[in-house]
């Protein structure tokens, strides 16, 4: 939207209707005003619209109150990051309209109620301003309620209004809702709904349409990431959890622990995070992969029993939900800081899996690759996500679960012999037997986290521990070589290679593409498999300049982020450099672009 | 024989495995279930606890695929590798998770968790509390000996005062933990005390405990010959002690009584304390697993899913 430029009707008649690609609209009140509903309202309609759409949201730690956002970008053609700059801002108090001004782009709207908010003169002619007493409608529309329940239901009307959306829908969505309640409820929301479309936009304003978007072939389903890691989970055949409650890997347990039970599985909340681990462990030994999870402290604190899964070769799935750390850090703010963790952490040489999802979709696919991993090569994988794609929500194409569905029961048939950690296969992977399993030998064998031979006794051989590490490398190192090459998003060759991981690929591409349209030469790669490595990218990197490493972790004592610095120790490539941030905010695309041609600048200067 | 593979119930039910179908194989020999040959000191009261447990798998005609040890670290946790069947030697304190993670998924085992004083309450202290009072289904035998075995003597929780130890050299100055009185505080259904030097009782509270319909704790004295010794002869009638049965009018179902008779002083009695019927977490996880079931009957996994989808649309 950013072309259209607000324009100041003379005298009455209907608004001027401009059509527009895509907008960002920041909605800012107070945590307990129900702004995360006007958000997921607007991002689920986009998706039943077959738009694009993502939101981006910030909550205060504290249990109630205290300010909150919710953003949310829609487009008709590839939205591939929050937005750096509102369109329109809806502010409900006046901390949220002073806070949050500077979001907004010069000639954007404030839209703000005027019960609570004194607007400022001096911004009065960089920014449309639209004052409405929302509260006082809002009661007016639906009787009096002290605590302004409703005005975001009247607020979503006025933006339903402004961006012409589709009302049907809308009503459907505010059923589906608020249905099955008290019908007073529904009647009231349906009611501040149409107080708020109906409500005149002042004399002064145009109004907008979405320009029909290219129609996809299906449908698109709208969750949050922490949503499709769950059922990617369950799709993958997961039947058994365990965790402790943390933000924000809570809704993740939470989901599996209502739904699991459908599916003849059990999620149990455990007493603290080590026990989680292991109730999980026992569970993947005893037969399915099963799954535990958790964030900042608590991964941490199941490190050990981590290794444990390593050294006795047993598949689990761990969800790593990235927040600020260390200690208890940024609760609810997103930092990329446990890449060292996950595919480091813990005593000992321990080789595991992590791979880290890019967006929402690529979440309920990571985890089948997560869980086929895991029982494939026997070993802990740890899923990398964190907290701005967790709470983030997205339309995609709906899956075909009935392809994606697996059944990973337990094979229970006896066989005639077995060794745990046979030493005979060349790529280290041995296949497991489950408790249950009768073996005909009557040899059987022990999990364990001691040195063993290969029935998984007890050894103190120097020998069988150069040979059993070398096994638990090598069947990751066989993993590794057949993983796809990634592919460069951009020309295979230039200037700069933007290297990132993780929930940072969108915008990542974003600034790609505007660099590009500003004739700029930037690529960007994003890494998924951290650990191991996929193979060529030393061959990738090798068409580049400059290599840039974009991550939300700190520089590091030898300045370095956490991908650069393995990137730098894996290929001794001193092209590669960092740009690194700790604000606990996703990246925006102009900051990349910014950082980079700092970073490309000085690096010149040196040279 | 008869060697059906156990049936996987639909869509993947890991809270109704079938049960355990009777077959026309022999009961296993001693000769069968040997392993390793255990690491313990020559004395050690855990030689005990093992032939016993050898004892009790041959008298209840299990097999081995049915029997699932589980341990965490210290002398006694090295069980496993001495038991042929199936087991997992795991982290120092966690065996109790780890064994309910087996519990709550595969109900067709007989899951055993062996331990000491340091794993059980020590380290493992606070899993302890939190499996008894879930009441998961396993049967946990302690061996307590009162000391750090295979470390070489440092105090333990249950180490009595005064004891001299290397990281009490004047004596130890902490109270101990009485594991009795915990494991009743903590809401554990099956609570028994016995001791190595009485084998015949060792098996009788093992064999009650298996039975049991939940969490079933055992405290079972195992003497350290190396560096506790003569810690329990007050106990045993060779070393000039008394042995004391529960006495046969003790109410086993009177939780107040259990926690008179684990207040008594050294050597206390032997016998089941207390032993309460509770529904346990597994039967309720498959009473939720059920009661979910029926609102999905008939559908296929991906169909289930696929309903959720829709209102996600």
């Amino acid at each position: 939207m950013s072309d259209t430029a607000v324009t100041t009707q003379a005298n009455g008649g209907p608004p001027r209707i401009s059509n527009i690609s895509e907008a960002v609209i920041r909605i800012a009140g107070n945590s307990q005003d129900g702004i995360q509903a006007i958000g997921g309202f607007l991002a689920r309609l986009a998706g039943r619209s077959e738009q694009e759409v993502m939101t981006f949201m910030t909550i205060p730690s504290t249990i109630s109150g205290g300010p909150s956002i919710f953003q949310v970008r829609i487009g008709s053609g590839e939205v591939l990051s929050a937005g750096d700059e509102a369109d329109v801002l809806l502010a409900f108090y006046q901390h949220s309209y002073q806070d949050h001004i500077s979001s907004l782009r010069k000639g954007g709207i404030v839209l703000f109620d005027s019960d609570h908010v004194e607007p400022k003169p001096e911004w009065q002619k960089d920014y449309h301003h639209l004052g409405i007493p929302i509260s006082g409608l809002t009661i007016e529309a639906i009787g009096g309620t002290a605590k302004d329940k409703g005005k975001n239901i009247f607020a979503l009307g006025l933006l339903a209004k402004m961006f012409d959306l589709n009302v049907p829908k809308l009503e459907k969505l505010i059923n589906e809702r608020f249905g099955g309640k008290d019908m007073s409820v529904l009647n009231n929301a349906l009611a501040a709904f149409h107080a708020g479309y109906s409500h005149s936009l002042g004399n002064v304003l145009e109004t907008f349409k979405f320009v029909e978007s290219q129609r996809k072939a299906g449908n698109q389903v709208v969750m949050t990431g922490n949503e499709a890691l769950a059922y990617g989970l369950i799709a993958a055949g997961v039947r058994f959890g365990a965790g402790y409650p943390i933000t924000p890997w809570s809704d993740i347990m939470e989901i599996l622990r209502r739904e699991l039970p459908k599916f003849g599985g059990t999620f149990v909340q455990c007493e603290d995070e080590i026990a989680s681990i292991s109730m999980a462990l026992g569970a993947g030994y005893a037969g399915r992969v099963a799954v535990t999870g958790s964030s900042g402290p608590g991964i941490s604190l199941k490190t050990e029993a981590l290794g444990w899964g390593v050294m006795a070769e047993v598949p689990l799935v761990i969800c790593d939900i990235q927040r600020g750390g260390p200690s208890t850090g940024m609760p609810t703010n997103v930092e990329q800081s446990d890449l060292n963790i996950a595919c480091f952490g813990g005593h000992g040489d321990s080789p595991r899996v992590v791979l880290a999802p890019a967006n929402v979709e690529d979440c309920f696919y990571t985890a089948i690759e997560a869980v086929n991993l895991a029982r494939k090569f026997n070993v802990p994988v740890v899923i990398l996500s964190d907290q701005a794609i967790a709470t983030r929500i997205e339309a995609f194409a709906e899956p075909d679960l009935e392809k994606v569905c697996q059944d990973i029961s337990p094979d229970l048939s006896p066989v005639p012999e077995y060794k745990a950690y046979d030493l005979s296969a060349a790529d280290g992977v041995s296949p497991r037997v489950v408790p249950g399993t009768r073996v005909t030998s009557g040899r059987y064998s022990i999990a364990t986290g001691l040195e063993h031979d290969e029935f998984g006794h007890p050894t103190g051989s120097p020998k069988l521990h150069m040979q059993m590490s070398a096994k638990r490398r090598k069947k990751l190192q066989s993993l590794g070589t057949g993983l796809p090459v990634p592919k460069v998003y951009g020309p295979p060759e230039g200037n700069i290679l933007l290297v990132g991981w993780g929930s940072t690929q969108g915008p990542i591409r974003e600034a790609v593409d505007r660099a590009r349209a500003a004739g700029d030469s930037v690529s960007a790669l994003h890494i998924k498999h951290l650990s191991p490595l996929p193979p060529g990218l030393e061959n990738i990197f090798s068409g580049f300049n400059h290599i840039l490493v974009v991550e939300m972790n700190d520089e590091g004592l030898y300045g370095y982020g956490q991908l650069a610095g393995l990137l730098r120790a894996r290929y001794c490539d001193s092209k590669i450099r960092g740009i690194n941030k700790t604000d606990g905010l996703t990246w925006r695309v102009k900051e990349i672009l910014e950082r980079a041609r700092a970073n490309v600048a000085t690096a010149l200067r040196k040279l | 024989m008869n060697e059906t593979k156990l049936e996987i119930p639909q869509r993947g039910n890991i809270s109704t495995v079938a049960p355990i179908t009777s077959d026309d194989r022999k009961p296993l020999t001693k000769k069968e279930l040997v392993a390793d040959h255990p690491t313990w000191c020559p004395g050690c009261g855990d030689f005990s606890v093992l032939a016993l447990y050898f004892k009790l798998i041959e008298k209840r005609k299990m097999h081995h695929e049915k029997i699932t040890t589980v341990a965490g670290i210290g002398c006694s946790s090295r069980f496993p590798y001495f038991v042929q069947a199936h087991g997992a030697h795991y982290i120092h304190g966690r065996a109790l998770p780890f064994a309910s993670g087996i519990s709550l998924s595969r109900p067709d085992l007989h899951v055993f968790v062996f331990g000491g004083d340091g794993d059980a309450f020590s380290i493992g202290g606070n899993h302890f509390n939190h499996t008894a009072r879930k009441n998961i289904k396993m049967t946990y035998v302690v061996m307590d000996n009162w000391v750090y075995g295979l470390t070489k003597k440092q105090t333990s929780p249950t180490s009595p005062l005064g004891f001299k130890s290397k990281t009490d050299t004047w004596g130890a100055v902490d109270y101990p933990i009485n594991p009795m009185k915990q494991a009743i505080a903590a809401g554990a259904t099956f609570v028994a005390r016995t001791t190595h030097s009485n084998p015949a009782h060792v098996l009788q509270m093992m064999e009650a405990a298996m039975d049991h319909d939940g969490f079933s704790f055992v405290e079972c004295l195992s003497e350290c010959v190396e560096f506790y010794e003569g810690a329990f002869d007050a106990s045993n009638p060779r070393k000039g002690g008394v042995f004391n049965l529960v006495p046969a009018t003790h109410d086993v179902t009177d939780e107040i009584a259990a926690y008179k008779l684990a207040d008594e002083p050294f050597p206390g009695s032997f016998g089941v304390f207390y032993r309460v019927i509770k529904p346990t977490k597994n039967a309720k996880e498959a009473g939720i697993i059920s009661s979910a079931g029926d609102k999905v009957k008939g559908l296929k996994d991906w169909q289930i899913l696929q309903k959720t989808f829709e209102r996600m649309k």
